[in-house]
């Protein structure tokens, strides 16, 4: 009747995973100044697109490339729409999300029901026996690393590099950029591809990983859960992923906490990320200093050379 | 030049309206909470919604949205469907109570048919729903012969009476065959969200559960089932692709034959506001096939338990029966009143967990 273990955390990581990597790829577009709001749409894309590859050739590896296209194909549409015609991010977004769920359903109508082939573990079995580190460190597959991998690389990223500074100054003032010559849209439609492929890829992740099986409408508002988490993290990455685990860790504690019999108020655990979430927007509109400071300046914000 | 199109505009328009007045179809809208594709419960009613479209043919138009969210929202979503044209809304789950109350108010001339729900306030609104406990009592009959570990998981979804209806019925019936049976109740506070039911699943099954139930609408918790290896029961549809196993049985929710007789009576103008609350014997509640998983000596107990049921014969809640307190509830051969079924918001003896309010 352990309350915490092992198996809990492992539990945790591998179910915080597609919001993670949604939300770092959100994350990314923000900082550059877009705010997408289509990740849910994105995402199921991509579940959709890497079930069917991965169904069809058999291989999980290729499920989750042709994840990250799909996501990132359609987030092609919002990035020509907001960038090239100028359009209203907000509305576009949710019309993206909108078209995400109806194509998905779409393109999924005849893979119901089947079950695709299992994504291996990385590590053998006996490293994967070792108490306690075994099934925490050891106990997943590759995109589990990949998407700590991807976070620490985003933060070093932005925080450290050339690249990262553009991406920044981009979302921050974008007339600057533009004054100094850098090619804002340019930068700012390759974030969006980028922000897509990590929602299409958490959204595999969901098809062939988590459930694993396609159903219409498997997302069921995870996107919205990443996007809460952009903000609960103030645009930090490696915020996003204490923020993951913390918001899987509450939804893993609370079915097992239930499964054990513990009487938890579980309606109010199921609506703690957004809680948490709102608590940390009055806070950051409330604080004028630094946490404030982190919303990219330009976000939202449309872009046009000419004014 | 703008008042040419405003004129062709309206031109149109008016031709469209005359074009609709021409055939003028009955329209019949359906609330689904889910996606159809969910292949449980939301499938099973748009099954019901293309019978009635296979049974009147061009005198019928039907239109649905799917994913509609429970409360407040769903007004908006019942109304648009109203100005779309809709003579008759079915509002298919139960979290559409009060929204489909309001608009029924706000339109004396649409007809209203609610699913599971039980208030009527304007004479346009009617409810109905499936005595699926009686599924649920054969079900736990099969689950109580067939767990070892004696600990039958449950993915409940909210704590609603109709929930709670089908937990007390399965754990009756499973207590009747097993009397070292116990229940894990999970709940997952929400109708369809496929990851979710299967970390509700895979976090009974780590607590001993080798069946697992669900009154969820995905087939989430099976796939979950199937990586244990450990038996199921499909839910609201067969969901027999996962079959023989882990899906060993099902309940099937059948609504066709009860849409295409209110859509007639409506189109009839025989329509009434009614309470409607069927089971096994008028055939809204079925049992899917029972496979081989299944020992052929259950199989015959169950088929036998759900016949009884079927003729009337016997009540899923016949007495002597308790509450989870102890007190006193159904005395010997005393046979539970529909009133307190439709409201049952207490585990019956024998549950171990809490309802959470």
């Amino acid at each position: 009747m352990n309350i915490i273990d092992a198996a809990l955390i492992a539990t945790l990581i591998g179910a915080s995973t597609p919001i993670l990597l949604a939300a770092i790829g959100e994350l990314v577009v923000e900082k550059s100044g877009v705010l997408n709001l289509g990740v849910e749409g994105m995402m199921i894309v991509g579940a959709i697109a890497g079930f069917i590859a991965c169904v069809t050739t058999g291989s999980p590896a290729l499920g989750f490339v042709m994840g990250a296209v799909g996501g990132a194909a359609l987030s092609v549409i919002f990035a020509v729409l907001t960038q090239y015609f100028l359009s209203n991010q907000v509305a576009t977004g949710l019309a993206l999300t909108l078209f995400g769920l109806g194509i998905s359903s779409l393109m999924g109508e005849s893979y119901t029901g089947i079950n695709p082939p299992i994504t291996p573990k990385l590590f053998p079995e006996a490293m994967r026996d070792i108490p306690w580190a075994g099934p925490i460190l050891f106990g997943h597959d590759l995109v589990v690393y990949l998407s700590v991998a991807l976070v620490a690389a985003v933060a070093y990223t932005l925080a450290r590099t050339r690249l990262g500074l553009i991406i920044r100054a981009v979302g921050e003032s974008h007339d600057a950029a533009h004054a100094l010559g850098y090619k804002v849209v340019r930068i700012r439609f390759l974030c969006i591809l980028f922000g897509g492929a990590c929602a299409g890829v958490g959204g595999a992740y969901l098809s062939l990983v988590r459930v694993p099986s396609w159903t219409e409408g498997m997302t069921a508002g995870a996107g919205w859960i990443a996007l809460a988490l952009v903000v609960f993290a103030s645009w930090k990455p490696w915020r996003a992923l204490l923020g993951a685990y913390l918001f899987g860790g509450i939804a893993a504690l609370q079915l097992r906490l239930q499964a054990q019999e513990v009487a938890v108020p579980v309606a109010l655990l199921d609506a703690s990320p957004y809680l948490v979430t709102i608590i940390v927007l009055v806070i950051i509109s409330s604080d004028r200093g630094r946490a404030a400071l982190n919303a990219p300046a330009a976000l939202g914000k449309v872009f046009h050379a000419s004014s | 030049m703008k008042k040419l199109t405003t004129l062709l505009a309206a031109g149109l328009i008016a031709a469209g309206a005359a074009a609709q007045a021409q055939d003028d179809p009955f329209t019949v809208g359906f609330i689904y909470v889910g996606p159809i594709g969910d292949l449980g419960w939301s499938y099973e009613h748009d099954q019901g919604r293309l019978a009635v479209e296979e049974a009147y043919g061009d005198q019928v138009r039907t239109i649905y949205q799917e994913n509609v969210p429970e409360g407040a929202d769903a007004e908006r979503a019942i109304t648009n469907m109203i100005l779309d044209g809709a003579d008759m809304v079915f509002t298919t789950s139960f979290g559409y109570m009060e929204a489909t109350n309001a608009v029924a108010a706000q339109f004396p001339d649409v007809l209203f048919e609610h699913a599971t729900g039980y208030l009527r306030e304007t004479p346009n609104v009617s409810t109905y729903s499936a005595r699926f406990y009686e599924g649920r009592a054969v079900i736990g009959h099969i689950a109580g012969h067939m767990t070892e570990s004696n600990i039958v998981g449950y993915i409940g979804s909210y704590p609603i009476p109709e929930v709670i209806r089908g937990i007390n019925s399965a754990f009756i019936h499973a207590r009747q065959v097993n009397p070292d049976v116990e229940f894990r109740v999970v709940w997952a506070y929400t109708w369809f969200d496929p990851a979710a039911e299967a970390d509700a699943a895979r976090a009974l099954i780590a607590e001993g559960a080798d069946v697992i139930m669900q009154h969820t609408d995905s087939t989430a918790p099976q796939t979950a089932a199937q990586e244990a290896g450990i038996i199921s029961f499909g839910q609201a549809s067969d969901m027999i692709q996962f079959a023989p196993t882990p899906r060993v049985a099902s309940i099937v929710d059948n609504w066709a034959p009860y849409y295409v007789r209110r859509v007639g009576e409506a189109m009839e103008g025989t329509w009434e506001s009614t309470d409607t609350w069927e089971g096994i014997g008028p055939g809204m509640v079925e049992i899917g096939e029972m496979t081989d998983a299944i020992p052929e000596e259950v199989r015959a107990s169950a088929t036998e338990l759900m016949e009884s049921i079927a003729s009337g014969e016997y009540h899923p809640f016949t007495g002597p029966l308790n509450r989870q307190d102890g007190s006193a509830w159904l005395a010997e051969g005393e046979v539970a009143d529909d009133g307190t079924l439709a409201g049952m918001d207490f585990y019956v003896e024998g549950l171990t967990g809490d309802i959470p309010n």
